[in-house]
């Protein structure tokens, strides 16, 4: 086995403690949080200027999950950079815990609280516009899933941020192919997607949303760029990592058993 | 009331550099000052409410006490989970703006009355709801809403209404009740733009009885109701708005509360003049339309 870099133990950690969440609690939504595990791992490795002694510096740059359903992949990874200890995400979904199971802006390091979809773009257009009125370098990171791009009010949001010449605010779309009734294609299919935003005036990029390199460096140009708000489109996996939660719409709504919990886990060991 | 509402955010941007307005691509004629004056603070932001909703969210998030503003229906009904899940339910320091509350956009038809907002906007927590009486009352309660941190919804009606209030001014607090006129056994509660037609049908019949105008449906000064509602024998409550979940519905919950905390031994009748429970569907100025819908005032809800 070859040494493990840093951001690749980062989402691997990710997704164990994530997995361990969603059995824990009898949990949902486990195989939206593995699509996105590589891409927060990057984000919170090596992109988003966020210091978890203190979590509300107004220099900080601004994530916000807008698939707030996969709330125990940004937990995990709060946890994991020191925002709150990790003992605390054994309380996920349980009675009286602020981890519920949709995020929560009552904890350290989450932006908002987020489970509606089709939300936060607007709220992040709001933070980058800011931003530039104020003159303040930061930056406004959203992340979104395909399925909620059916959601109207997020055309609204990229409709506005060009007008706006928002170039402060990053959107990343986690493009794992499945909503909750199948696939994105048979439901209301976003292709052609990248061509959409290029006609709605944004900076596109597309990117292995796996390739932890791949990530860095386009999240680094999309970074460097003025003018335009950019998107990525990562090409990603629901239920990234384990074999049988890989491009399995069943793990939309299962958590596993304590065999598939301790077979998961066996898997990422191996990785 | 716009406009007393426009000039009196113009004064208090000059001082309170927080100050954002938000427009909807309307306020033809009426939002121009500002956005000259404080273009910085300014941004039409095009023909999509539930993203004006979430942007001012967002500007809130970093400091702004954002006003957004558009006719009736569209900065709340349209917006309506942007304004419970973004802007209340994380606290935040957005005033939603409606002109043309009730009726007043009388012609334009059913998609242009706002008649179910107040209903929908006070079941939600963090949420301060406010319909002015009258342009005197439209200027304290912009200056209130400025100072006060946190969600609220401003019903104003259109340009044009007169004042109703004999003061030259007024400094409405959270939850005031606003005596217009003192009388005896029988009191009328006015929300909103009913004012003037309520003092004017009072004055011109010659009753003697008590007006008060509520420009807070949410909260209401719970010990000032009591006193009144102890010192009437019957309440005539009026609004353009719904006759479920609306001012009356407000007034019928709070006095019950009351007589349930034992404080209201003897509670007074309360007879609601609200919308039954309908949709209007005819052209109509908005008077018309008022007493299309039965918001009216007759000699014998007087008699006791």
């Amino acid at each position: 086995m070859t040494k493990k870099s840093k951001v690749e133990l980062l989402a691997q950690k990710i997704r164990k403690l994530s997995l361990q969440m969603v059995y824990d609690a009898k949990a949902s939504h486990i195989g939206g949080s593995l699509s996105m595990a590589d891409i927060l791992a990057v984000l919170y490795s090596d992109i988003l200027n966020v210091d978890p002694l203190f979590p509300n510096n107004p220099t900080r740059d601004r994530f916000l999950l807008s698939k707030g359903h996969a709330c125990t992949g940004l937990y995990a990874v709060l946890a994991l950079k020191g925002f709150f200890p990790i003992s605390n995400l054994s309380s996920y979904a349980k009675d009286g815990s602020d981890f519920i199971a949709h995020t929560n802006h009552h904890i350290p390091g989450i932006e908002i609280s987020a489970g509606s979809l089709g939300h936060a773009l607007s709220v992040c257009c709001g933070l980058a516009l800011a931003a530039k009125r104020k003159n303040c370098n930061w930056k406004t990171f959203c992340l979104v899933s395909d399925g909620e791009l059916d959601e109207g009010s997020n055309w609204e949001a990229i409709l506005l941020a060009p007008q706006l010449k928002l170039d402060n605010l990053i959107l990343i779309i986690d493009y794992n192919k499945i909503q909750s009734l199948g696939s994105v294609k048979d439901v209301i299919n976003l292709e052609p997607l990248i061509d959409k935003f290029k006609s709605f005036r944004w900076e596109t990029f597309e990117v292995d949303g796996h390739n932890h390199d791949l990530l860095k460096t386009v999240f680094t140009n999309a970074l460097e760029l003025d003018g335009k708000p950019k998107v990525i489109v990562a090409h990603t996996v629901k239920g990234k990592g384990i074999s049988f939660m890989e491009n399995n719409l069943l793990w939309h709504y299962k958590s596993p058993s304590k065999d598939q919990l301790d077979e998961a886990i066996y898997e990422l060991s191996k990785k | 009331m716009r406009t007393a509402f426009i000039n009196q955010l113009i004064e208090v941007a000059k001082t309170n550099k927080k100050i954002f307005l938000l427009v909807g691509d309307l306020g033809f004629s009426v939002v121009e000052p500002f956005a000259e004056l404080f273009p910085d603070r300014f941004l039409n932001i095009g023909i999509a409410e539930q993203n004006m909703a979430g942007v001012a969210a967002g500007l809130a998030m970093e400091g702004y006490c954002v006003y957004i503003y558009s006719i009736a229906n569209f900065p709340t009904l349209r917006c309506m989970e942007q304004i419970r899940y973004d802007i209340c339910y994380h606290n935040l320091n957005v005033k939603i703006v409606a002109v043309g509350g009730g009726f007043a956009y009388g012609s334009l038809g059913a998609s242009h009355h706002a008649t179910e907002e107040i209903g929908m906007l006070r079941t939600i927590p963090n949420m301060i709801v406010c319909a002015p009486g009258d342009p005197l009352e439209a200027k304290s309660i912009t200056t209130f809403t400025a100072q006060h941190i946190g969600p609220c919804y401003i019903r104003l009606g259109k340009a044009g209404e007169p004042i109703v209030h004999t003061e030259d001014s007024l400094d409405i607090s959270l939850g005031e009740i606003l005596e217009i006129r003192k009388g005896e056994i029988i009191a009328v509660f006015s929300t909103g733009a009913m004012l003037k037609y309520v003092s004017d049908f009072i004055l011109e019949n010659n009753l003697n009885i008590s007006i008060y105008s509520f420009p807070f449906i949410k909260p209401i000064d719970k010990k000032k109701l009591n006193q009144i509602l102890n010192a009437h024998h019957k309440i005539l409550t009026i609004e353009e708005h719904q006759a479920s979940g609306g001012f009356g519905s407000a007034i019928l919950e709070l006095t019950n509360d009351l007589i349930e905390e034992g404080k209201l031994s003897k509670p007074p009748i309360i007879q609601r003049i609200a919308i039954p429970d309908k949709f209007i569907s005819k052209a109509g100025s908005r008077n018309y339309l008022r007493k299309l819908a039965g918001l009216e005032l007759n000699k014998s809800f007087f008699i006791y």
